[in-house]
């Protein structure tokens, strides 16, 4: 087997291999902790540093996109690299995915979970029938898209959207957070 | 049948429905074999009594699943079909019913207990009663569902919708108000003789004349 090479022709990292993080960034916030005894940073890039950082999901897997909800947690695209971890429960949750079919019947459920979510709290809707409705728009038992009983921040298209989709809709909210900040409701 | 496989998937229908017209005898309004399945339709009044029969007697000794069906034209609009099978003779079977609105079914909770929730699903979606199921609420629609979904004259988007009212604080139903129209596709292809002037074929007559 020859050696991969990179375009200046010098021979890529073996599978496995650990590429450190920045060094020189680490020496500078060590030296700046040791020297000083502390590190200076505005409320609102703390504030953004810490929600991006762990957007504890409340599981709401209605339908089949729950599968690939469950897909983007395995160790494939493993989300929790992301700070984002599965929560049962909605007082330990700061973001809600909406996965799947709402009905009727669960609407008033939804809309109690979201009302139990601590503050800030965010909604993905994940695939065409939370967003809209979908293949059941017309039904005499669905709710035409989760957006009339929640607000939604992200919309994730697709049915069922890819694991990959999900994960990037993710990053859209991290995204979203770090520019709109503290949202208001 | 031949049979082409070491492990047959059920046993033939031969004879089955001679010997089960015998049995049922003036319980049963007709019999008759359909898709390789065979069909028994018995008196309302009697379905308890058939059933029961069948399972005792003849070995079909589980109820695998009720299902309702709704014939708008007939006097007696709905179906309700029992379909049973026997494990021991590897062999299933379907027993129909015919009911109206007002015309109670005798329940068969008293010969399987899985009736009763079966029981409700057609109840919840057709809006047959059973008479003696001893808890006939609806199972699947939403709590204070009006009518029935499964009959043919209920309309396909229903009544009512649900959307969270800022004023109120709470989940709202309200009369349905879609954005766009139900559409109904054509979906008959060209090639197969569509029934009416394909659009650009009237050109092709026009040059002719």
């Amino acid at each position: 087997m020859s050696t991969l090479v990179d375009s200046t022709g010098q021979p890529l990292g073996q599978g496995g291999a650990v590429t450190p993080p920045d060094q020189a960034f680490f020496k500078d916030l060590n030296q700046e902790v040791s020297d000083k005894g502390f590190l200076v940073t505005s409320t609102e890039e703390l504030f953004q540093w810490a929600r991006t950082g762990s957007l504890w999901w409340m599981t709401f897997g209605l339908a089949c996109c729950a599968v690939e909800m469950i897909h983007v947690n395995m160790p494939r695209y493993d989300m929790e690299r992301f700070g984002a971890a599965p929560r049962a429960s909605p007082r330990q949750s700061d973001v809600m995915i909406v996965a799947g079919t709402l009905c009727n019947k669960m609407a008033p459920a939804l809309r109690k979970v979201y009302d139990q979510m601590s503050d800030p709290k965010y909604v993905i809707s994940m695939g065409s029938c939370a967003n809209g409705g979908g293949y059941y728009h017309y039904s005499y038992s669905v709710v035409r898209g989760c957006d009339r009983i929640v607000p939604v921040d992200i919309y994730v298209p697709g049915c069922p959207p890819t694991a990959e989709a999900l994960l990037y809709g993710v990053m859209q909210l991290q995204r979203k957070i770090r520019r709109a900040g503290t949202l208001e409701r | 049948m031949p049979v082409l496989h070491s492990a047959p998937k059920f046993a033939s229908n031969e004879g089955v429905i001679d010997a089960l017209s015998a049995a049922l005898g003036s319980m049963l309004v007709s019999a008759r074999e359909e898709h390789g399945e065979v069909v028994l339709t018995v008196a309302r009044d009697q379905v308890e009594n058939a059933l029961r029969l069948l399972r005792d007697n003849h070995e079909y000794q589980q109820l695998m699943e009720m299902a309702g069906v709704d014939y708008p034209s007939r006097a007696e609009r709905f179906e309700v079909v029992y379909m049973l099978l026997s494990v021991t003779k590897n062999h299933r079977l379907m027993v129909k019913v015919n009911a109206a609105e007002n015309t109670p079914v005798p329940t068969v909770t008293t010969i399987w207990p899985n009736a009763g929730w079966l029981e409700r699903e057609v109840f919840d979606m057709y809006g047959v009663i059973f008479a003696g199921n001893p808890d006939l609420r609806r199972i699947l629609t939403d709590y204070g569902f009006e009518g029935h979904p499964f009959r043919k004259d209920f309309p396909l988007t229903g009544y009512q919708e649900l959307r969270y009212s800022e004023e109120d604080k709470r989940v709202v139903y309200e009369p349905v108000k879609l954005a766009q129209d139900f559409r109904s596709f054509d979906f008959m292809s060209p090639w197969e003789g569509a029934e009416y002037v394909l659009p650009g074929d009237e050109k092709a007559e026009g040059d002719k004349a």
